[in-house]
């Protein structure tokens, strides 16, 4: 990190480099040393204890157990083993969640790549004043908070009133029926079908996320050498080659982390997929809101709404693993 | 020619990061009929207040007014940001301040628990909130934003205390000043720009967050904005001027911050990646 100087600990620095007759301050400093890093991270430590590794071990805990209403109210609680993973894993619907979750990830993060660093590398090119202009667009569909920017979709994509079919309803039909397979868009409903609930998802998501892909692919193209460019261009590369023989190899980590964090942030997608599906849709559940749909369902199912959250903690944790060996490697911690 | 080309899909891209919000904010201030016209307008012909004031006098949620939610919001998002803010910058003098021997364990465990899924975390906190006594309370909710914003506070903040120089500490503690005074007089007013930025995005966490506030609050007193405007929305699919006039009140004020701190918030995220 640029912010970060290298600065041999100060704690290391021989006692004569500091003035002598300091007695007072040399002996803080060797207080400090002992203890004083843990003092100050203890309530942290408490609270992030507290509410993110005690949960996940809880988590654990309970997916080996039956908990229902008997038990949240205080019966003793009891051990059932594997019983809930054994019967979430025989479920064929557990496996088309599955199935919906790593489909709709995979979509969703290629297309938020592809379309995040399109912009990105527009921006790098675009002059001072049009880059800070479309960049402040691109900043303001960030920052939309999900619940609001879901329920606009749900309007934009309304079936009578929408703007999305009525402009679609004007495209030339040939047009439309090659794009979509059909001409026809006044009153078309897009949340009764699952395949056109999750195209409208999409959307919404890569609207949202877009933007942090393209302004750190902008953030990384500033630290390539413009150097390098110029000799590209001097031996008469075109945009294309030059996008693949510098640019993606010197930004190979950037994409790396970009990868791994928009897998994780679509893994996980609840507040879009409630407002835009709901509760009722089951065929369009992603494991997020299935694990959430079964352990609140009447009656309660913790249990098995537990095991469902440890299937997609497991999933991440391994994304996890890899994002931070990367930013280890780059990192001088 | 090129220039052009570029300029054009510039602000084609621009076009299509600011419709839907253009259109939410043009739509909540369209009378009725214009809402509810098979050929939709791009601005209001007749610009009208009254859906805001439907959301601001009426009920979003029947029996509770529209500024208990605005308060509920507001309260939990300042608790939160107050008491983070000071835990991440007591964190982050550790990290970034002194040389202990846990201090690269304490470093990966704060990378981890940034990627830990909070949604998978619904189950187990619930029941935890609900044996302290905490379910139906604001300050279960500051409890657990004050988690969910720690992580990325620490990371972002111990850069801003690593770039004061630890020469002005070593003065002030040979002029006789203790560690307190120290950290209060010298540390704290040279990191306060990275504190705001770091209390603006514990902010937006706490305002935007949806699904604990769902789970947690269960009576309507309780409901923060984002709740209110979902059980609103589920109730009343039909009344878009007010779902949408609703939409952009909640948006107003993350959008205000988060202009205000983007710039940062990329630089702690990807400063794994990025090297200047």
């Amino acid at each position: 990190m640029t912010l970060t100087p290298a600065r041999p600990p100060s704690e290391l620095r021989p006692a004569g480099a500091l003035p002598r007759g300091t007695v007072p301050a040399r002996r803080w400093r060797r207080r400090r040393v002992a203890w004083a890093p843990y003092l100050l991270l203890t309530p942290a430590g408490a609270v992030l204890g507290l509410l993110l590794l005690w949960p996940l071990v809880r988590i654990a805990v309970m997916s080996l157990q039956e908990i229902g209403l008997r038990q949240l109210r205080g019966a003793p609680t009891r051990w059932v083993g594997l019983d809930n993973y054994r019967e979430i894993l025989a479920d064929p619907f557990f496996w088309r969640v599955l199935a919906n979750t790593v489909g709709f990830a995979v979509v969703t993060v290629t297309l938020t790549l592809v379309a995040g660093t399109l912009v990105g590398l527009l921006l790098n090119r675009l002059g001072r004043r049009m880059a800070a202009f479309v960049a402040s667009g691109v900043m303001l569909a960030w920052a939309v908070p999900s619940i609001t920017a879901s329920i606009v979709f749900r309007w934009l994509f309304n079936d009578t009133y929408g703007i999305v079919n009525w402009t679609l309803d004007r495209l030339p039909d040939p047009l439309a029926q090659l794009l979509f397979g059909r001409a026809e868009f006044a009153g078309f409903s897009w949340f009764n079908s699952t395949s056109t609930t999750f195209a409208v998802l999409v959307t919404v998501v890569v609207w949202q996320s877009f933007p942090f892909v393209a302004v750190t692919v902008l953030a990384g193209c500033k630290t390539v050498p413009t150097e390098l460019y110029e000799a590209a261009r001097i031996d008469g590369a075109s945009g294309w080659r030059t996008f693949w023989s510098i640019t993606l190899p010197i930004l190979r980590p950037v994409f790396a982390v970009l990868v791994i964090l928009s897998t994780i942030w679509d893994f996980k997608v609840f507040t879009q997929l409630y407002v835009i599906a709901g509760l009722a849709h089951r065929d369009a559940y992603m494991l997020s809101l299935y694990a959430y749909a079964e352990a609140f369902a009447s009656p309660p199912r913790f249990g098995t709404g537990s095991a469902l959250a440890v299937v997609l903690v497991l999933i991440l944790l391994t994304v996890t693993v890899g994002y931070v060996r990367l930013t280890l490697r780059q990192e001088q911690l | 020619m090129r220039r052009l080309a570029l300029n054009t899909t510039g602000l084609v891209v621009f076009a299509i990061a600011v419709f839907p919000v253009l259109w939410m904010v043009g739509t909540a201030f369209k009378p009725t009929p214009e809402i509810f016209s098979t050929t939709p307008r791009p601005v209001p012909a007749d610009p009208t207040l009254s859906h805001f004031a439907e959301v601001l006098t009426g009920d979003l949620v029947p029996g509770t007014p529209f500024w208990q939610f605005l308060v509920n919001s507001s309260v939990v998002a300042v608790a939160t940001v107050v008491i983070s803010a000071l835990l991440a910058l007591l964190a982050a003098t550790a990290v970034a301040r002194h040389r202990f021997r846990f201090r690269t364990t304490v470093l990966i465990m704060l990378l981890v628990v940034q990627m830990v899924p909070l949604e998978a975390l619904v189950i187990p906190l619930f029941v935890t909130m609900r044996r302290l006594g905490l379910l139906d309370s604001l300050s279960g909710l500051v409890v657990t934003y004050v988690g969910f914003s720690l992580p990325f506070a620490v990371w972002m903040l111990r850069t801003f205390v690593a770039a004061v120089p630890v020469d002005l500490e070593e003065a002030a503690a040979i002029d006789g000043a203790g560690p307190w005074q120290s950290f209060w007089r010298i540390l704290f007013p040279l990191v306060a720009p990275g504190l705001v930025a770091t209390s603006i995005f514990s902010f937006i966490t706490a305002w935007n967050e949806f699904v604990f506030a769902l789970t947690f609050m269960s009576h309507q007193d309780g409901y923060t904005l984002p709740v209110a405007l979902s059980f609103f929305f589920g109730r009343d699919t039909t009344d878009w001027g007010a779902v949408m006039a609703a939409s952009t009140l909640l948006t107003l004020p993350v959008v205000v911050f988060f202009l205000a701190v983007q710039r940062r918030m990329v630089g702690g995220l990807v400063s794994g990646a990025v090297k200047g």
